[in-house]
């Protein structure tokens, strides 16, 4: 907009790099951290950059990878599903509230959107999904309370649908007979690929970093998700000992650099996928808070 | 068709039917609603799962909502368990942990939202001053990165820094600044300002995005003619950009306004991760609320102290929009 000088614009470039350096400044750290040898993490702390180079943290944890293997697992599957099952829903929800001549519009929106101004609190919560439908420490814990669908991703949805499909459209395919489901699957979901982008890659990193629900409603270890399992070991010491000790009684285990090397792990594939998305999120961000 | 036939026959017949007349009327009126509906039963029978996860998810719980009034005993089952009136709620205020988790949750929110608000716009001029579109979309995308990381590596990440043996802070940094050790996860006077820093470093990136759209839509106009007249960069930053992203700046802040009696649980219990000694400055009602129900199994105290925040927290969501309409009838919520 402004043609700055040349100052002035290696300045603002100058001033944006030392930010993104201290954004960044904390992963450099956790991976430098997990790649040091422990005895050099005693002497001398994380450091910036590792003073010797060590892989001893991962190839201790692929030694004994049962329990990241399986808690990556359960991660996986219920990101998978949890956004497949999530989306349908949503979609399915916020199409019929964008026609306008749907019976029982007004009310049905008041319902969806009511719940995003009161809630009944974590302990109501709590007892309708333990005590009505016995979820704890099954895999529907990971996926229903809270996650599959919120009032927010209906109004997301529902605008894109209302500002985007012209109605002479579904008018004609009603016209030439189809029906109103056919419509649906061949008309409208077709034609709202963005919105869906949108909204999928919402859930699937609400459900990859989820470890509310896990926290709450999970207590056999057999049935953590990847968050459930870095979330233990950071809270208790003790566990990644215990956990390890059957396999390597006696040797030196690199306890300090194996945690660390946990959250690297666990971090990875947002890291790797994140240039290729991000574009899409940014672009959901301020579609969300024009109408949100 | 029905209104037709009525107004051909004589008036002192259709005078005469006036008293049965209602009935016919509404079960026309009735029929042709069962008839739109039935048009549109596809329609409906799509709603249905969303409806039904709602009605579980949502309508359940807040009905459930009652049992802040009971005595649960889970002997009893929570049906037949005794009503006690206001007794948990007289409990919960009768502590100090009432006005702790209600001040802290209220100052933190306080200092977010002025701070995360200054902040952010400050980043979004910054980065709308960046000539070189693509490098200022990858400055965006690398401190939008941390809002997709999961508390618990927050946790981890914090932890790397602060841990009292091995931490960058107390082996690199404070050494190399000739102060002595801290230990942090013992001192709760720190903990303020640490939430704080990894708050901002966590959210600013999403809320400089919302800012920076709104400074992108500015008419460029605005500017040519600013220039012409000889203003300076920064005068057209506070006459023009900030006077003109007001609005989106009203309804942010009033939005989380609105949320000022809820609070981040993962950020208060997974950073300072659950430390008990650091709680006099971490606990706020969502920690309060998880620690009654699930260490303590204290049901009467959590759902009150739940309770206590979601109607207040509605009411403030209720007043938030009513002053959102206010400025601006088309960013107000409902």
């Amino acid at each position: 907009m402004n043609d700055g000088g040349k100052w002035y614009q290696g300045f603002l470039h100058g001033f944006m790099i030392v930010l993104s350096l201290l954004t960044l400044f904390p992963f450099v750290l956790l991976l430098s951290g997990s790649l040091s040898d422990d005895n050099e993490i005693i002497r001398s702390g994380y450091a910036v950059i590792p003073k010797m180079l060590s892989f001893s943290a991962y190839e201790y944890l692929w030694s004994d990878a049962a329990d990241i293997v399986r808690a990556y697992s359960i991660t996986i599957f219920v990101t998978v599903v949890g956004t497949v099952a999530g989306l349908s829903i949503i979609a399915l929800l916020s199409y019929p509230l964008s026609r306008r001549e749907m019976p029982f519009r007004g009310p049905l929106a008041f319902y969806v959107f009511f719940t995003m101004l009161f809630n009944g609190g974590l302990v109501p919560t709590y007892l309708v999904y333990t005590n009505m439908f016995d979820v704890k420490n099954s895999m529907l814990a990971l996926l229903v309370p809270g996650l599959l669908m919120n009032a927010f991703y209906v109004i997301l949805m529902r605008t894109f649908f209302a500002t985007s499909i012209p109605p002479a459209i579904i008018e004609s395919a009603y016209m030439d007979g189809a029906k109103e489901f056919r419509i649906f699957r061949s008309i409208i979901i077709p034609l709202s690929t963005p919105v869906l982008a949108t909204v999928g890659l919402f859930q699937t990193i609400a459900y990859w970093n989820d470890w509310f629900n896990g926290l709450i409603y999970i207590t056999d270890p057999k049935l953590f998700s990847l968050q459930n399992l870095l979330n233990r070991i950071l809270l208790d010491v003790q566990f990644l000992q215990t956990s390890q000790d059957s396999i390597a009684m006696g040797t030196h285990i690199p306890l300090l650099s194996m945690r660390l090397a946990m959250a690297v792990i666990g971090i990875i594939p947002i890291l790797i996928a994140y240039p290729f998305f991000q574009k899409y999120f940014v672009k959901g961000i301020t579609i969300g808070a024009v109408k949100g | 068709m029905m209104n037709a036939s009525m107004h051909t026959s004589g008036q002192a017949a259709a005078k005469g039917r006036a008293e049965e007349a209602p009935q016919p009327a509404v079960r026309s009126r009735f029929r042709a609603k069962m008839k739109v509906v039935k048009r549109y039963r596809a329609l409906l029978l799509m709603t249905l799962p969303g409806v039904i996860y709602l009605l579980i998810n949502n309508y359940f719980p807040m009905l459930g909502m009652a049992i802040a009034f009971k005595d649960i005993n889970f002997a009893k089952g929570i049906m037949a368990s005794d009503w006690i009136g206001f007794k948990n709620f007289e409990y919960l205020f009768k502590t100090r942990d009432a006005f702790i988790i209600t001040r802290n949750t209220l100052l933190y929110n306080v200092v977010f939202i002025i701070l995360g608000t200054v902040l952010a716009i400050g980043l979004a001029i910054v980065l709308n001053e960046i000539k070189n579109r693509y490098v200022s979309r990858t400055y965006q995308s690398i401190i939008l990165l941390p809002h997709l990381i999961s508390m618990v590596i927050v946790g981890y990440l914090v932890f790397a820094f602060l841990d009292n043996s091995n931490g960058f802070m107390n082996k690199t940094l404070l050494p190399w600044l000739g102060f002595p050790e801290i230990s942090w996860y013992s001192e709760a006077k720190y903990w303020p300002y640490i939430l704080t820093i990894v708050h901002v470093w966590k959210s600013i990136g999403y809320s400089c995005i919302i800012y920076l759209a709104a400074i992108i839509g500015i008419d460029q106009e605005y500017y040519e003619a600013a220039k012409i007249d000889g203003a300076s960069r920064l005068r057209q930053i506070f006459s023009i950009t900030v006077p003109l992203i007001t609005p989106v700046i009203t309804i942010l802040t009033l939005l989380s306004i609105g949320r000022i009696f809820y609070s981040d649980f993962g950020l208060f219990y997974q950073v300072p991760l659950n430390t008990g000694i650091l709680m006099p400055v971490t606990q706020t009602i969502d920690t309060y609320v998880y620690r009654a129900l699930i260490n303590l199994g204290d049901i009467g105290m959590s759902s009150a102290a739940g309770m206590y925040q979601s109607l207040v927290g509605f009411t403030l969501v209720i007043l938030s929009n009513t002053v959102v309409k206010k400025f601006n009838k088309d960013n107000a919520l409902f």
